[in-house]
């Protein structure tokens, strides 16, 4: 370290290379002015993206309704677009909400448990061995847990009950609550641990026990934030692609019975594309109008848990 | 309400603490089972079908004779275009929100839109690469329409993940770059970006890993689960690791479940060498900043 840079490396500065300016500072300006635009450039971009989306959904989805009236789409209860030319949406939502509404059965509670665990219960060395263990799950691709869903899941279940189908919604519902799992016990676990420590210690000082604190003090502070990683884990549920294709299978199916199989609105369009369907032809727009209400229905859910997750911000900061 | 002793009512108050701590701790247990359950069932399965002819053999209708290369090399050609297009962007974008947008609605605006673009199922960006890429630009089914897809997909984790390295550099550190003359932009490439590459090559690493596991964006936009070749140039046709297993998955003769199970076993090893990096570049470098 030589002594003119010395002070500069104290306070953690690098050099930098002498630019050639000083005369009116013109090419210092000129660079300036470039790396700015081309900086918002790139931040312009996402809001490309936003609006490539809506406008590729909605120019396809345009052409659909031209010919499925929107009423019929949204109220129909039969979805047979190659056989039969129905296109009532009703029998994919179904199995959607049923796949999503047994994940959460499967995630909330054991997700809220463990969350509270980690941050009241647990001592460091216990969080330090807990917490990559959820980044390699939270990590593990979608595709993984399909196969599980087939392979491990499925007959288990069919030991169970013997009347259980191959493709059946409980197995998508097993493996969706593990895939959203790790994202609702980080959320919570966080805002949790935001919850400040007086609160805690003003119930013990009123003879509360830990679980009178947890449950009735903290968790309750915490509650805006524990909805918003519930709603943010439903939508992902709802979206969850390529486990649901596998586990539960292919069959438009209004039922409330978790253990026959369903089609999902993600599980219909990967059905389609992977037949070779024509562009431009109805079945072909047909994804495009699921793909809409797919689009509206999670940007819905996330809209309302940043609102959920404001109202912490604005308790606590 | 009857009469109950003080001291069974305490008796009771304490029970109930310690179901309820043993509840969560039940809980907490059962995600590391699941967890090792999830890993011990792959390799149990996998293990046996991995061998260098799986590795190198090209793909098959015959489950005994199917290999994954050009599904791998796919793979690596995605990953590596995602990591092209969507690191400049990404920390482009990430820049201009932390270091030069002041507070202001625009900037607010482009916050929410990012935070809304994370939420956005996979499949729909799928749907978006199929009428944009596919179509539109007549990129047809390509290797280079697939990775477009897919940086859209990471861009978001790439920005928040950017950004939250970016603000955990010390506002000392611009001030003084600052007070020594330098410009916005040298502060930034010479000072900020430095200090803060080590998160954000943190968040690189998430993106690809993400990108790598992705296969439903792929198989909207109609990539193949099935190449008689290994592909050369970003414009030839694709598949991908994750699109062969999930094809592989869905067959019904148990012997293609176990070529799965190979090709899971050769994603996950991939997935935790990238993880490893990041983990070491975090230590590698955290260590080296000194405020």
């Amino acid at each position: 370290m030589n002594a003119e840079s010395s002070a500069a490396e104290v306070v953690g500065l690098r050099a930098v290379p002498w630019d050639g300016a000083g005369h009116g500072g013109v090419r210092r300006k000129v660079v300036e002015g470039l790396v700015q635009a081309g900086l918002f450039g790139c931040a312009l971009l996402s809001i490309f993206t936003t609006v490539g989306i809506v406008l590729v959904l909605a120019v396809e989805a345009f052409e659909f309704f031209r010919e499925v009236p929107l009423f019929d789409f949204l109220t129909g209860t039969e979805w047979a677009p190659k056989l039969a030319g129905k296109f009532g949406v009703l029998p994919l939502v179904s199995g959607t909400l049923m796949v999503t509404a047994g994940a959460a059965m499967v995630a909330l509670p054991i997700g809220l448990l463990t969350a509270i665990y980690l941050s009241e219960y647990a001592s460091s060395e216990v969080r330090e061995v807990v917490k990559p263990v959820l980044e390699v799950l939270a990590g593990v691709p979608s595709v993984v847990f399909g196969y599980l869903a087939v392979v491990t899941v499925s007959p288990w279940i069919r030991t169970f009950f013997p009347s259980a189908g191959v493709f059946n919604v409980a197995s998508a519902s097993i493996v969706v609550g593990v895939m959203i799992l790790p994202m609702i016990v980080s959320l919570s676990e966080d805002v949790l641990r935001s919850v400040p420590r007086s609160l805690r210690e003003a119930a013990y000082a009123l003879g509360a026990t830990k679980f009178d604190v947890t449950v009735k003090v903290v968790v309750p502070a915490a509650i805006s934030g524990i909805v918003a990683s519930f709603l943010l884990a439903l939508s992902r549920a709802i979206g969850e692609t390529m486990a649901v294709a596998l586990a539960a299978g292919n069959s438009p199916n209004m039922t409330l019975n978790p253990l026959e199989a369903a089609q999902t609105m993600t599980g219909y369009i990967v059905q389609v594309s992977q037949g070779d369907t024509p562009a431009g032809s109805l079945e072909y727009r047909t994804i495009f109008a699921v793909g809409l209400a797919l689009f509206v229905s999670t940007m819905f859910i996330n809209i309302l848990a940043q609102w959920f997750v404001a109202r912490v911000r604005m308790k606590y900061d | 309400m009857a009469h109950v002793e003080p001291q069974t009512r305490h008796r009771r108050r304490a029970l109930l603490s310690q179901t309820f701590a043993l509840l969560c701790l039940a809980a907490t247990a059962l995600c590391v089972l699941i967890l090792i359950v999830l890993l011990l069932e792959v390799l149990w399965q996998g293990l046996p079908r991995l061998n260098p002819r799986f590795l190198m053999g090209s793909m098959s209708r015959f489950p005994e004779k199917a290999g994954i290369l050009p599904s791998l090399v796919s793979s690596l050609w995605l990953i590596g275009l995602t990591t092209l297009f969507s690191v400049p962007i990404g920390v482009g974008s990430a820049l201009y929100l932390e270091e030069y947008a002041g507070p202001s609605r625009w900037r607010h605006l482009v916050q929410l839109n990012i935070a809304n673009l994370a939420g956005v199922p996979s499949i729909v960006y799928g749907i978006l690469g199929l009428g944009l890429f596919v179509r539109t630009f007549a990129l047809q089914r390509s290797i280079l329409a697939g990775a477009l897809t897919l940086s859209l997909v990471v861009l978001p984790i790439v920005i928040l993940a950017a950004q939250e390295a970016l603000r955990a550099v010390p506002d000392s550190i611009r001030r003084a770059s600052y007070a020594l003359g330098a410009t916005r932009w040298q502060t930034v490439w010479y000072q900020v970006l430095p200090a803060a590459t080590p998160g954000i090559m943190t968040g690189v690493i998430l993106a690809i890993s993400r990108a790598l596991g992705e296969a439903a964006p792929l198989v909207a936009l109609g990539a193949a689960t099935f190449i008689t070749f290994v592909p050369v140039s970003p414009l030839d046709e694709f598949s991908a690791l994750p699109v062969v297993i999930f094809d592989w998955s869905s067959r019904p003769q148990t012997d293609f479940h176990q070529v799965a199970a190979a090709g899971i076993v050769v994603l996950l090893t991939v997935l935790i060498l990238l993880n490893a990096t990041a983990v070491y570049v975090r230590y590698h470098y955290g260590k080296r900043i000194r405020w």
